[in-house]
């Protein structure tokens, strides 16, 4: 592990498309520093003392928000959290607005979650602070991809050249996207696997190769990455029936019996038991879904360390 | 640069050191059972290594040895984040109880001390912690004072003084850079 070749050159982190694979070894490095700390007696540092980091959720998350509160709080921020239901947002308020009282507030790192693609994008171009994406729209999720490239490493000792194939709905999934890019920064194949209503249209300049059959697609992966189905595909008649999907796409140990002996199985959460994962395999040994979200304080720590100093960032990008 | 320790002389200084640790054993002032070191990123590293080795050879104890990353624990770290050399605090061993040297291969200002005390006690409460160090040059900023020394040295307070570590781990000189 080198993580001296280059500092973290980047004031927010938006999307996987503008790191390079450097960037990211730099995160994931940095990141094996931060999970120890989590394992601790104590498990707290006095690094961000006096920063203040704002969670701005427009969308629900539970695990994304908490792992960001966390991971602001270990390193002893003070983290404020603001999410759609309780704010102003309700009372009508624009972004615009929000994000120029947000500033007032003099804020360090501002962590957004948006229904709508781009919207981090937004807020960053009119904040004097260092922006996080947790998730917009169908667009990005770059904190998950790079959890997901931590414990892949730390579970298979190696980043280069995989194969990972990506089961679900991968049309509308941001966690799909962010993981094609990041991936493929190492030499990575990446396949994506379900109904064909489910398969984006413009795999092809994503660099992803598109199966419609679960069996191909698993051959020689080395991870299988199971997305979340969510239920109002149904009522979009993308889908015709929760179990037809879980037969035919569902990871169970007889479908996973396509892939080899040595492929581990992911599922960002929160996971629908029985329908994309059955519980055999989400609670199995090839299972690393709780080393997922471990991983994921390791890396928000990172992060927040990374673009809450005053030294080291760039000017405004 | 000059060299201002050649390698036989350094090692002089490192056994000279480690004696002095495995006396304070012998004359019962740390249990074999209770002796713990733990090296300052990056410089302790090595040095506690090689101090383990010794009190190994002398007194056939295998003493555990840890490390302590002090970046995130620096009195400057709202200004001087994010530090890229940063590595992990590694301490497998239970502190609670344990007589802990802290080692590091020059002691100047004490901030780093400092900062690795912080480090350690989030570790569990260690019975007493002492502080071992190859150079003690002097130019205290905070009350800190060590307990074992293995050469004083008299160096201009802007003067860079470095251990140099060899790709074992072996130390290898002492150089000094004057400030222009």
């Amino acid at each position: 592990m080198s993580n001296e070749s280059r500092p973290f050159m980047h004031r927010h982190l938006l999307d996987i498309e503008s790191l390079d694979a450097q960037d990211v070894l730099h995160l994931l490095d940095a990141a094996e520093v931060f999970f120890e700390i989590s394992r601790r007696p104590v498990r707290k540092v006095p690094t961000l003392r006096g920063k203040t980091v704002i969670n701005l959720f427009y969308e629900a998350s539970t695990r994304t928000r908490t792992s960001f509160e966390l991971a602001g709080k270990r390193l002893s921020a003070d983290v404020v959290n603001i999410s759609t239901g309780t704010s102003s947002v309700k009372k009508g308020e624009t972004l615009l607005d929000t994000v120029k009282t947000l500033e007032a507030m003099h804020p360090d790192v501002v962590i957004v979650r948006h229904s709508a693609s781009g919207a981090p994008h937004f807020i960053a171009e009119r904040l004097g602070c260092s922006v996080v994406n947790a998730g917009d729209g169908q667009h990005a999720h770059p904190t998950q991809a790079l959890l997901d490239a931590f414990t892949v490493r730390r579970r298979l000792g190696r980043l280069d050249g995989l194969t990972v194939t990506i089961c679900g709905d991968s049309k509308h999934s941001r966690v799909a996207r962010s993981n094609a890019h990041l991936f493929q920064l190492f030499g990575g194949k990446v396949r994506f696997v379900g109904p064909r209503t489910l398969l984006p249209h413009h795999a092809e300049s994503l660099g992803v190769e598109v199966y419609d059959r679960l069996e191909p697609a698993l051959e020689g992966a080395d991870v299988v990455m199971v997305l979340r189905i969510q239920r109002e595909r149904l009522a979009g008649a993308l889908l015709p029936s929760l179990r037809e999907y879980s037969r035919t796409f569902g990871i169970s140990e007889r479908t996973l019996a396509a892939a080899p002996e040595s492929a581990i199985v992911m599922h960002p959460g929160p996971m629908n038991r029985g329908v994309e994962i059955e519980p055999k395999v989400a609670d199995g040994p090839r299972s690393v879904v709780l080393n997922q979200v471990e991983a994921g304080l390791a890396i928000r720590m990172a992060i927040l360390y990374q673009l809450a100093g005053d030294a080291g960032t760039a000017p405004p990008s | 640069m000059t060299t201002l320790v050649q390698s036989e002389e350094l090692a002089r200084c490192v056994r000279r050191l480690a004696a002095s640790i495995v006396d304070e054993v012998q004359r019962g002032g740390a249990g074999p059972h209770t002796l713990a070191l733990v090296g300052i990123r990056r410089g302790g590293v090595p040095l506690a290594a090689r101090i383990a080795s010794e009190i190994r050879a002398a007194e056939d104890i295998e003493v555990p040895v840890g490390t302590v990353e002090i970046a995130l624990y620096r009195d400057d770290a709202a200004t001087a984040l994010p530090d890229p050399k940063i590595g992990p605090s590694v301490i497998e061993f239970d502190v609670r109880g344990k007589d802990v040297i802290l080692v590091d291969d020059v002691l100047q200002t004490g901030r780093t001390v400092r900062a690795a005390i912080d480090c350690l006690l989030d570790y569990g409460r260690p019975r007493r912690v002492w502080l071992a160090v190859l150079f003690d040059r002097g130019g205290r900023e905070l009350p800190i004072a060590p307990d074992f020394v293995g050469r004083v040295v008299e160096v201009a307070a802007s003067a860079r003084l470095e251990v140099e570590v060899g790709p074992e781990g072996e130390l290898l000189q002492a150089t000094l850079e004057e400030a222009e």
